[in-house]
């Protein structure tokens, strides 16, 4: 029977928000270091591909206020989340336009740029790889020549002598019955270009190490305790004598996952003789020289029945994974294990390949494969329900993936509410009643867009909290999870709390510090709610436990016959109670004037022990990932006919997140998901030119701003519990951003006839495919892929 | 080169040395350690830097310090008096209104701003009020439902 809560399933602010809106939340640029700070900078490659041929760092060395420089001779270790291949600087080799080659830490940021300045490097030119499709091919010169001795993940697949850092393979069911059961096949080739997550904060590190040689790194950052072991790795330090602070986050999005320039800061540090080293970003630096959204070619063929039942899909995805795979190799698997979206195939032939190119590196970014594919699928299921005159709610309802059936790797779907979902999105956009344009010139349409997501994650990783009770009966809970903004503060103070039998203002949530915070493996994949959720419940019923033993043995009752509530111990028999005020810390006084009890510090953890290795061949496996989140949006257009411009009038966004924990927080994250969806689908492009950015500025790579954003959002909450979850909860947070591109386009094409087959959908190109559907005098209008 | 100045930070008086180059937005962070203030682009397209210059909202990376020299700035950490919130900070509180919280100073002082030039603005009004201000975590929607809801208090309470 589930017990009532009082705590969870309520909407409280943020814990933290007095300290936001004052402006005394400290993110790392706020911590005061100083006089003795260093300033760093870091020299980078002006060429997507070349050998260093010559390096001489003497004259910046020389200069004066220069303390430290420190090239890749000097740290030539690999880092790397799943694939070790990149070095913290470059070593006789670079690979992208932006990579770090030489460092630089002086007394001012002045010094340190002068000194960039006055270091030499000469490169000898090698041809770039620019497409991963050709990437992948036999022609492309080789990127990484030593691939075959990097250290990999056992789940990743390189393929030595070529560009390729995975292949992932879902060989399932019977393509030849597949095509032979459609009415109609379709193929088509979709893409998606490079993107940036543009936290408000760049990443900014400072670094420092003390006579005893323990070196403390303060990073904005989602993973400190993935960054202390890489970096401990990469550098040959114990992981003992690393300690990561993190403060508040200013976004993360994914770029802050995993390293990217903290090792380069701590490097520094090791050599600057005690002194605080600081490594920030410029904004310039935050587009491309951190992490991107790698860029995807997704070819798509798919099999219907007349009556809208897929029966086959080959999806081939060529991931533009960068010159180093932090992260793309794991995009890569997890957009093999999810290549069909969220629908029933019983015939599958993906192979989703990460490739080495010239171009920036591939990092996590929200939805993490997500948001590409569905954009390929998406639309390409709206486009063959229309060749075949289905309705694209019916075609999704036929086809969604309902509790019991088979997923595309072979694991037996948990229940879901992806059907309830798409349709409650399509009944609140008004799906199938058309709407008045605003002028004569202007089209409406309506589309909708279904997704599915599992945190995409190894097998095992773990989580762990603390709860230590104060004096006053307050707790303080210690995580090893990251607030970026998503919420994960007031999800652990609730969670807490409820565990507990504490009122929430009793419950203070403390910001990661290795030293003293449990472990927690990264703040990824929306699965802390799910994960550090399990850990905290289990610490505060480990809390709870010590605390209830005491005074049973105190009252000489039993410790079932107790519980706690609103901060007092009660006794169901005989209904004696006592504030936890007195008992926490200094225990309780038995009749006979003894003590028992003491400090009260629960501990738990989590760590999935259920997930399964899949077939290298085929892809199969009973559990390829611990559960999906699933969801839909249905979005409203107007499009101008005379400029193509399309203005987003409405989205409906309804999610399955098992049971909300803070259901206003929830409704937080579909909302900024959505609008960060849009800003994608409509806006954004990292241009590169052969390998080199063009449009690195907030002038010229465009966000939504408050004008751009939609001005009617509404949120569906749907709740399907999940068996594993703390009250049955899922995450969400990436999924809200997942379906609004490919939303939008299907929007766009009910309301004017065009397809757009690349991201972002810009005036212009819907401007052009209209003209070219006018010629062609009604015949279907397509983009190409730029 | 440096310059004497003498500026009203939150109301109090600072007689201070600043580089003729450094700009408000260093002055204020690293000089008299006010961090409220964020840095996102230092290129004026963000508006996380967002301060009042006397009364009128400026991105404090484009102003260099030397131009606050005889002027009042107000910083975040200048809207609350004493314990009492303004009203946009609490409206951001009980709306919403942050997330990641980077953005949020910016956000106050140029909501802040427009409800002084502006008591009673539409939503439009508030939308392009804002234009300046990059949020990526919140999408806006709370954000300008924290904007008229500050409105709405500041109205009620003048009616008492």
């Amino acid at each position: 029977m589930k017990k009532k809560t009082t705590i969870v399933g309520k909407d409280f602010p943020r814990v933290e928000s007095r300290a936001k809106v004052t402006g005394a939340a400290q993110y790392v640029d706020d911590i005061q270091f100083g006089p003795n700070l260093l300033h760093a900078r870091l020299l980078r490659s002006p060429i997507p591909h070349g050998l260093i041929k010559r390096l001489d760092t003497s004259k910046a060395a020389a200069l004066p206020g220069v303390r430290v420089v420190v090239t890749g001779k000097d740290y030539p270790g690999l880092t790397g989340l799943y694939l070790s291949d990149r070095p913290i600087f470059a070593v006789d080799r670079v690979r992208f336009v932006g990579e770090p080659v030489v460092g630089v830490a002086a007394e001012t940021e002045e010094i340190a740029e002068q000194a960039l300045d006055l270091i030499e490097v000469e490169y000898e030119p090698l041809p770039g790889v620019f497409d991963p499709e050709y990437g992948a091919g036999p022609d492309a010169p080789l990127i990484h020549p030593d691939l075959a001795n990097y250290a990999v993940a056992p789940f990743v697949f390189p393929q030595a002598g070529s560009n390729v850092s995975n292949h992932f393979k879902v060989r399932k069911g019977n393509m030849d019955e597949g095509w032979a059961q459609a009415d109609l096949i379709y193929e088509h080739t979709y893409r998606v270009p490079h993107v940036q997550h543009v936290p408000l904060e760049t990443h900014v590190d400072v670094a420092q190490m003390d006579g005893n040689g323990k070196i403390t790194l303060w990073a904005s950052s989602q993973s400190p305790f993935a960054q202390r072991n890489l970096i401990a790795k990469a550098l040959g330090i114990s992981h003992g004598m690393l300690r990561v602070i993190t403060p508040y986050v200013g976004g993360g999005f994914g770029a802050k996952a995993g390293v990217s320039v903290e090792g380069a800061c701590v490097a520094l540090a090791m050599k600057a003789k005690g002194r605080p080293v600081k490594l920030c970003m410029s904004r310039k630096e935050e587009f491309y020289t951190t992490f991107v959204r790698q860029g995807l070619i997704a070819k798509i063929k798919m099999g219907m029945t007349n009556e809208g039942r897929i029966t086959a899909m080959q999806n081939t995805y060529y991931w533009d994974g960068g010159a180093y795979t932090e992260y793309g190799v794991n995009i890569t698997r997890a957009a093999g294990y999810s290549s069909t979206g969220p629908y029933n195939v019983p015939n599958v032939h993906a192979d989703s390949l990460c490739v080495y190119t010239n171009h920036p590196i591939g990092g996590a970014m929200r939805g993490f494969g997500m948001p590409e594919i569905h954009w390929a699928i998406e639309q390409h299921i709206d486009r063959m329900a229309q060749q075949l005159q289905l309705d694209p709610v019916q075609v999704r309802l036929t086809n969604c993936l309902r509790g019991g059936d088979v997923t595309v790797t072979g694991m037996v779907m948990h229940p879901t509410g992806l059907a309830e979902c798409i349709q409650k999105a399509a009944d609140a956009i008004g799906w199938g009643k058309p709407s008045r344009p605003s002028a004569p010139h202007k089209r409406r349409g309506k589309g909708i867009a279904a997704m599915w997501k599992a945190p995409a994650m190894p097998p095992n990783p773990g989580s762990s909290a603390t709860i230590r009770m104060n004096e006053d009966g307050t707790c303080s809970v210690g995580i090893g999870g990251v607030d970026m903004g998503q919420g994960t503060l007031t999800i652990a103070a609730q969670l807490a709390a409820e565990g507990l039998g504490v009122p929430i203002e009793w419950v203070r949530v403390n910001t990661v510090d290795t030293d003293y915070s449990p472990y927690e493996w990264q703040t990824v994949a929306s699965r802390l709610t799910w994960s550090m959720g399990n850990a905290i419940l289990n610490a505060a019923r480990e809390a709870k436990q010590q605390i209830l033993e005491a005074v049973a043995d105190a009252w000489n009752e039993k410790p079932d016959d107790m519980d706690i509530i609103e901060g007092k111990v009660v006794s169901y028999a005989t209904e004696r109670e006592m504030s936890l005020k007195n008992i926490a810390v200094y225990g309780i006084q038995k009749p006979d004037g003894t003590w028992v009890g003491g400090p009260v510090v629960g501990k738990g953890k989590f760590m999935p022990t259920y997930v399964t290795p899949l077939d290298k061949e085929t892809g199969q496996g009973p559990r390829a990932v611990v559960h999906f989140t699933t969801g839909a949006q249905a979005v409203e257009v107007e499009v101008d006919t005379e400029t193509g411009e399309v203005q987003v009038l409405r989205i409906v966004a309804a999610f399955d997140v098992g049971h909300a924990i803070n259901p206003d927080m929830v409704r937080t994250q579909m909302e900024g998901g959505a609008v960060q969806g849009m800003s994608t689908a409509m806006l954004e492009q990292i241009i590169l030119k052969e390998g080199k950015p063009l449009n690195p500025t907030f002038t010229d790579y465009r966000i939504a701003t408050a004008v751009d954003a939609p001005p009617d959002i509404e949120t569906i909450i749907v709740e399907v519990p999940q068996d594993d979850g703390p009250f049955g909860a899922r995450g969400i947070g990436e999924h809200a951003m997942v379906p609004t591109a490919p939303a939008i386009a299907n929007a766009v094409r009910a309301a004017v006839g065009v397809e757009i087959d690349s991201m972002p959908i810009t005036s212009e190109k819907v401007w052009l495919a209209m003209q070219s559907s006018d010629r062609a005098s009604g015949s279907k209008a397509v983009v190409s892929p730029l | 080169m440096k310059h004497q100045i003498t500026t009203w930070v939150n109301g109090e008086r600072y007689d201070i040395e600043v580089q003729s180059h450094h700009t408000l937005l260093q002055v204020l962070r690293n000089q008299l350690v006010f961090t409220g203030t964020k840095n996102g682009c230092s290129e004026g397209e963000c508006g996380a830097c967002t301060v009042l210059l006397d009364n009128a909202p400026v991105n404090s990376c484009l102003t260099l310090a030397v131009e606050a020299d005889g002027h009042r700035i107000t910083t975040v950490e200048g809207l609350a008096h004493d314990d009492q919130l303004d009203p946009i900070q609490q409206a951001f509180i009980d709306l919403g209104g942050t997330q990641c919280g980077f953005c949020t100073p910016g956000f106050l002082i140029a909501a802040r701003a427009l409800l002084d030039r502006n008591p009673h603005p539409t939503e439009e009004e508030i939308r392009v009020g804002l234009v300046g201000n990059l949020c990526r975590c919140t999408g806006y929607t709370r954000i300008i439902a924290a904007v008229q809801e500050a409105a709405r208090k500041k109205r009620s309470r003048r009616d008492n």
